[in-house]
């Protein structure tokens, strides 16, 4: 099932979460990679970008990561008011903790005994990625994007994830400007935990739906 | 896969509740390249060449056989191209002009950016 590393080293020929890089480098170069740097460095020459502001937006997303959607968690976890506003207009609530979530809708939707939520993007690859950073492949596959809302529970179960039958499964499809994140339910194990401490166990499939948090 | 669109009018990429296989719990961390494609269309979009609507309008047209045999980076930048030749950022002379300044540079993405490829 996929996995959230939070590995803040490099393993030799593995990237920075441990799966394989692509051979960008050294591999022989494709259309799309010429194709990337042609459109690049016309749009320096054209003064339409620098390339410094490329880089810092390369920064900018590289810095977003699921560890900004775990700290949301954590709070409206251990925050009764900060989870009703976080609730009540997710953008608001991130931009209260200095998160920027741009122009985007951010709505929260609070995983209950009585309701798991779970997030996808039927029509494209719509994701909240300025609290997760950019969506793994499998979010943006056809198998997850077309069965989801048909059968979700036979997708969670393909991530591991049994829904029990008394509970209601609610699936989000989200769109260019409303992007949902799941707050799932604080394992009964964590009670006690500060906020540091509990935000290590929210996970990025957690935060999607696919996943629930354990300890 | 099947396509219902004369019965629906629903398109290819309108995916939700169609049959698919099993969810293969696929993922790989990002080339400079793939984050670079990203970088554009965001620096792109917030300069005004264009909208997520043009984006996406792009990749829809390039239909489902590009979803099934192209990765998507590489229908994110054939549709950011797309979307600024249509804006005039610049000309489809200009492009292939540069397109092959590109590729006599060297055979790897290394060889063949300004910088090393190293970002």
């Amino acid at each position: 099932m996929p996995h959230d590393h939070h590995h803040d080293h490099d393993h030799r020929g593995l990237g920075p979460s441990s799966h394989p890089c692509r051979a960008d480098q050294d591999a022989p170069l494709t259309e799309a990679q010429r194709l990337e740097i042609a459109v690049r460095e016309l749009l320096v020459e054209k003064g339409v970008a620098t390339a410094a502001e490329i880089a810092a937006q390369i920064a900018r997303m590289d810095a977003r990561t699921p560890a900004l959607g775990a700290q949301v968690v954590a709070r409206a976890w251990t925050d009764p008011a900060f989870k009703a506003r976080l609730l009540a207009d997710g953008s608001a609530a991130c931009r209260e903790m200095g998160i920027e979530v741009d122009a985007l809708k951010l709505v929260a939707v609070e995983n209950t005994e009585a309701e798991h939520n779970v997030v996808v993007c039927t029509l494209c690859s719509c994701y909240p990625r300025n609290l997760l950073g950019l969506p793994p492949d499998w979010y943006k596959s056809r198998a997850y994007r077309s069965r989801t809302v048909r059968e979700p529970r036979r997708v969670l179960a393909e991530f591991g994830l049994t829904v029990p039958g008394t509970t209601t499964v609610r699936v989000h499809d989200s769109t260019a400007d409303m992007r949902y994140l799941v707050v799932p339910r604080r394992p009964d194990a964590a009670a006690g935990w500060d906020e540091e401490r509990l935000a290590g166990i929210v996970t990025r499939d957690c935060m999607i739906g696919v996943a629930v948090p354990s300890v | 896969m099947t396509n219902d669109a004369e019965e629906t009018g629903r398109r290819w990429h309108d995916m939700g509740g169609r049959p698919g296989g099993p969810v293969s719990p696929e993922e790989h961390d990002f080339a400079l390249w793939e984050k670079r494609v990203d970088a554009l269309m965001v620096l792109c979009s917030a300069k005004g060449l264009f909208t997520v609507d043009g984006l996406r309008r792009a990749l829809e047209d390039m239909g489902e056989d590009a979803f099934e045999t192209m990765t998507y980076y590489e229908r994110w930048i054939a549709a950011i191209t797309q979307n600024l030749l249509e804006a005039g950022a610049f000309t489809v002379a200009e492009l292939n002009t540069k397109i092959e300044e590109v590729a006599a540079r060297g055979a790897t993405y290394g060889e063949a950016s300004l910088e090393g490829g190293h970002g």
